[in-house]
């Protein structure tokens, strides 16, 4: 199954200046007992994006008519926690093509790679730079150019140079898919299994 | 030949095809799956047309979402009946064993598979649940995956993945009395942060580790997590082996003897490299207790809560985490009145820590402001709890046993903690609302947790233990 490609994203981004966002504040467990994958970015962020009476927080970000677009910029450490991959597909059905911090924890870099969303590792300098900026300016526009692998604010500003591995790289601008890559794998698999049988 | 680490060993071992800049294809030999992360990658086989590749190699269990009080009548909500319906309907459906709600079996995923002897040394093992570093205890390469690789591992039983970057923990020295796996497993992640493994898989190894039971080994690769690591694994030996040949399906494996001599080779060898190192002395470790909303804010429990440069990077997030907790810079939390207790989990949810619990509070009462919920980790927990008389002994002093689940950890049934209120909790997280919306989390021991329960606020366990 091809999945939806990364095509070259030009957007505004909204500024979550917080460390150690886990997938817990991302999606809340109580709204994990869905059987399908849509609809969970109503429910992103939800204690964060509602008061306890059920109505919007005026000072969350996300309530904040000035910040919009599809990059999400947040502090160190985003997505601690919990496996659970509806946090990444409640930021993709909000809208975010894209999340910026200076490190993510391993399983949500793995689920954003999986479904499409672009983790984009940058310095912890530039983040907090970029974090002020965006604060102050909430019009600011960057650029996100997978096949370069660069992250630019707009019009001319500073550009940083962003790691992915070159195979996740691949998939994500083709549409590609690991299962359908590992399904033509099924007669090396198959083989492993023998060669280890054997060694018992 | 060149000294190889025993994560090395098992993963190069595992190794159906690298990919050139790329991830591994890795085999997995132990697939463990549960209602909620599982349903999305059963639909993903479905509109595929593919069916499970090795179903005998995934094993089910119910226990995420499920009551822990009258398990035997239907589950009130519909969204989470509905869920455990799924479970049971897709393992029929793709020949997939399953030990769902009322099976004798049933429990935690990370509790049930190691007592059911399903997690063997030197195996890989996955499941879409984060806690999978539990297993590591065995000596396995364990971690957490989502539900992609759920399905990739459904449809293919291998998964594409990086390896990570290798860490050793050294604790030497004699675990103090009162102080538990679970305080040397929070004492490490207060001192390396709530991410200061992110990108590592760790191999615990010293005099502290080697002396746990396989119950405080399972608590601390459990939490490895909780530092960002990959996964935390301890090598087989002795205790692991005695563990082991207790269980029937495992004693009676015809090739039992032949692979216990495997077990014991399975170890890092002298001079193996670590991209990183860290030692703990066990005599520098005193009972535990976070004061925070990430578990890398943990302190000793008569400490006071530290006071950061107002010009650090990180200080909107530690003022809002403590303003959360509703607790100051400074401020000392011994004697803090606790609403809650929660023994359980697959950190703290086995037979050992029921045992610690009921010692600790034998001939003495609940305190009248705390709501206990005692949770086994396990039906096969539950069963032995009882026949060891710890459920009479938990009764005389007010507590009531419940039934398996995860329970209060997450709070995905009814088992939430209201707003506002602190709960002391054996669990592995103390994220904003993880036990309920707007609950307060204070992540401790079985011993420490059962202090609280008795005297109604924030003791510690070895003024008790002195009595």
């Amino acid at each position: 199954m091809s999945k939806v490609r990364f095509e070259l994203l030009e957007t505004t981004c909204v500024p979550l200046p917080l460390e150690n966002i886990d997938t817990d504040q991302i999606i809340p467990a109580r709204f994990l007992s869905a059987t399908s994958r849509e609809g969970f970015g109503e429910n992103l962020f939800r204690d964060w994006r509602y008061d306890k009476s059920g109505n919007l927080s005026k000072e969350f970000i996300l309530n904040d008519p000035r910040y919009s677009g599809q990059v999400l910029v947040a502090g160190r450490n985003f997505g601690c926690g919990s496996s659970r991959e509806h946090a990444v597909w409640a930021i993709y059905d909000y809208g975010f093509r894209a999340v910026v911090s200076s490190n993510f924890a391993d399983i949500f870099r793995n689920n954003s790679l999986n479904n499409g969303l672009l983790p984009v590792e940058v310095p912890e300098k530039y983040l907090r730079e970029l974090l002020d900026l965006v604060r102050k300016n909430p019009g600011t526009r960057v650029m996100i150019d997978l096949e370069k692998q660069l992250f630019t604010v707009l019009p001319a500003g500073e550009s940083v140079l962003f790691e992915i591995n070159s195979y996740k790289k691949e998939c994500l601008l083709r549409g590609l898919d690991d299962v359908d890559y590992l399904l033509n794998m099924r007669d090396l698999i198959k083989a492993y299994e023998l060669r280890n049988t054997a060694d018992k | 030949m060149q000294p190889y680490t025993l994560f090395d060993r098992i993963w190069d071992s595992h190794i159906v095809r690298s990919i050139e800049g790329g991830p591994d294809v890795l085999y997995i030999d132990q697939h463990y799956i549960h209602e909620v992360t599982s349903p999305q990658a059963f639909n993903g086989l479905r509109e595929r047309g593919i069916p499970v590749f090795r179903p005998s190699s995934t094993l089910a269990t119910a226990d995420h979402n499920i009551p822990t009080t009258d398990q035997h009548l239907p589950i009130r909500d519909a969204l989470s009946r509905l869920q455990v319906e799924k479970l049971a309907e897709n393992c029929r459906m793709y020949g997939i064993r399953l030990f769902g709600l009322n099976n004798p079996d049933n429990g935690i995923v990370h509790v049930i598979g190691p007592e059911l002897g399903y997690t063997l040394p030197g195996m890989t093992i996955v499941c879409g649940d984060s806690h999978t570093s539990t297993h590591g205890a065995f000596g396995t390469v364990a971690f957490g995956i989502g539900t992609s690789e759920v399905e990739m591992v459904l449809a293919t039983q291998c998964i594409l993945q990086y390896k990570p970057k290798k860490m050793r923990i050294v604790v030497d020295g004699k675990i103090q009395n009162g102080v538990t796996a679970k305080d040397v497993i929070l004492h490490i992640i207060s001192q390396l942060s709530a991410h200061g493994a992110t990108g590592y898989f760790v191999e615990y190894t010293g005099g502290a580790i080697k002396n746990l039971s396989m119950e405080g080994r399972m608590t601390i690769c459990n939490m490895s997590i909780e530092m960002g690591a990959r996964g935390g694994l301890i090598a087989a030996d002795d205790t692991t082996i005695d563990y082991l040949s207790m269980i029937p399906s495992v004693r009676s494996r015809s090739d039992y003897h032949k692979l216990v001599k495997k077990w014991k080779e399975l170890k890092s060898d002298q001079g193996a490299a670590f991209d990183r190192e860290h030692e703990f002395n066990a005599e520098d470790i005193r009972p535990m207790i976070t004061y925070g909303t990430n578990p890398g804010m943990g302190m000793a429990i008569d400490e006071a809560i530290p006071i950061i440069a107002s010009h650090s990077a990180g200080i909107a997030s530690y003022n809002k985490s403590l303003e959360y907790m509703g607790f100051k810079p400074g401020m000392k939390i011994l004697g803090h009145p606790v609403d809650y207790v929660f023994l359980g989990s697959c950190t703290n949810g086995r037979i050992e820590d029921l045992r610690a619990f009921a010692q600790m509070v034998k001939g003495k009462k609940k305190a009248s402001n705390v709501t206990a919920l005692i949770v086994p980790g396990s039906k096969k927990v539950e069963q032995q709890a009882i026949n060891e008389g710890l459920d009479r002994i938990l009764k005389d002093a007010g507590f009531e046993l419940r039934q398996p689940g995860c329970s209060s950890c997450l709070a995905m049934n009814e088992d939430k903690i209201p707003a506002g209120k602190f709960s002391v909790s054996t669990s592995n997280r103390n994220f904003e609302g993880r036990q309920g919306p707007g609950s307060r989390t204070l992540l401790a021991s079985p011993l420490t947790a059962a202090a609280a329960a008795v005297t109604g606020k924030i003791t510690d366990p070895r003024d008790l233990l002195k009595d």
